[in-house]
């Protein structure tokens, strides 16, 4: 059984299957532009790290308004293959609680060219952080907080060009 | 109308509840089901600036009406990644 493209939950995440979907998936739009038609694939993990802020990190809890990420990944999906035609995108996320070191967030992109490829997961990686509806609550010794960082708006031009400058640098 | 909201993250443990319901006057909009519960937990009050809002699990505007059945989400500033 394939694993879906996108996802949020709980599991475990594993690059290796998102690399193989990611390779096998048709574009969907011309079925003669099949596997073969990309020559580079672009992969991001985020890790849970041992330290922020100054705080010994124990573990993070991750939260999410699961239907809404769904359809946050979605979007992200649509802009980057408006930014780049043809860019083949996977995405999971994953919630509840983390231990140092394991994988938070998988991104694999695959097109033609490397440059392409490189970008477009920057590109997803600066957009769930801006539009994607979770929440890290960390515990660190000595206490716990709740995370924030960017009021989530989708329609925001200006955090979208800025992730674009970021991915395109 | 009887509408339910969701809260999450920081905003879930000031109310100190994820999920609540609330009857709401027809025409109200999302603003009025946030100032209703500003106004019985006040320390929500500090988010209006910084929060999103969500209409039946899609992000919607403050001034956008709302009908029985809803399903309302307030959204602290995210962190994922």
């Amino acid at each position: 059984m394939s694993v879906p493209l996108f996802a949020i939950g709980p599991a475990p995440l594993a690059l290796e299957p998102l690399v193989s979907a990611v390779a096998s998936q048709s574009d969907g739009v011309d079925p003669s532009t099949g596997s073969g038609r990309c020559g580079a694939i672009a992969t991001f993990l985020g890790l849970v790290r041992n330290h922020n802020q100054g705080h010994r990190v124990q573990y993070l809890e991750y939260e999410a308004y699961e239907p809404l990420a769904l359809k946050a990944f979605a979007r992200i999906d649509d802009e980057v293959r408006a930014r780049w035609p043809g860019m083949r995108l996977a995405l999971h996320h994953r919630t509840g609680r983390l231990e140092i070191g394991e994988a938070s967030v998988v991104i694999v992109t695959a097109s033609p060219h490397r440059g392409d490829a490189f970008a477009a997961c920057r590109y997803v990686i600066e957009r769930v952080k801006q539009i994607v509806p979770v929440w890290k609550h960390e515990h660190f010794d000595g206490g716990d907080v709740w995370i924030e960082g960017a009021t989530a708006d989708p329609d925001d031009q200006a955090a979208r060009e800025q992730a674009e400058r970021i991915a395109c640098a | 109308m009887r509408v339910t909201v969701r809260l999450f993250a920081r905003l879930r443990d000031i109310a100190g509840a994820s999920e609540i319901g609330r009857d709401i006057p027809a025409g109200a909009t999302i603003r009025t089901v946030w100032k209703q519960l500003a106004g019985e937990f006040p320390g929500l009050a500090a988010y209006e600036k910084s929060m999103s809002s969500a209409l039946n699990a899609d992000y919607a505007r403050m001034d956008a009406e709302v009908h029985d059945g809803d399903e309302i989400a307030f959204l602290p500033p995210v962190s994922g990644g």
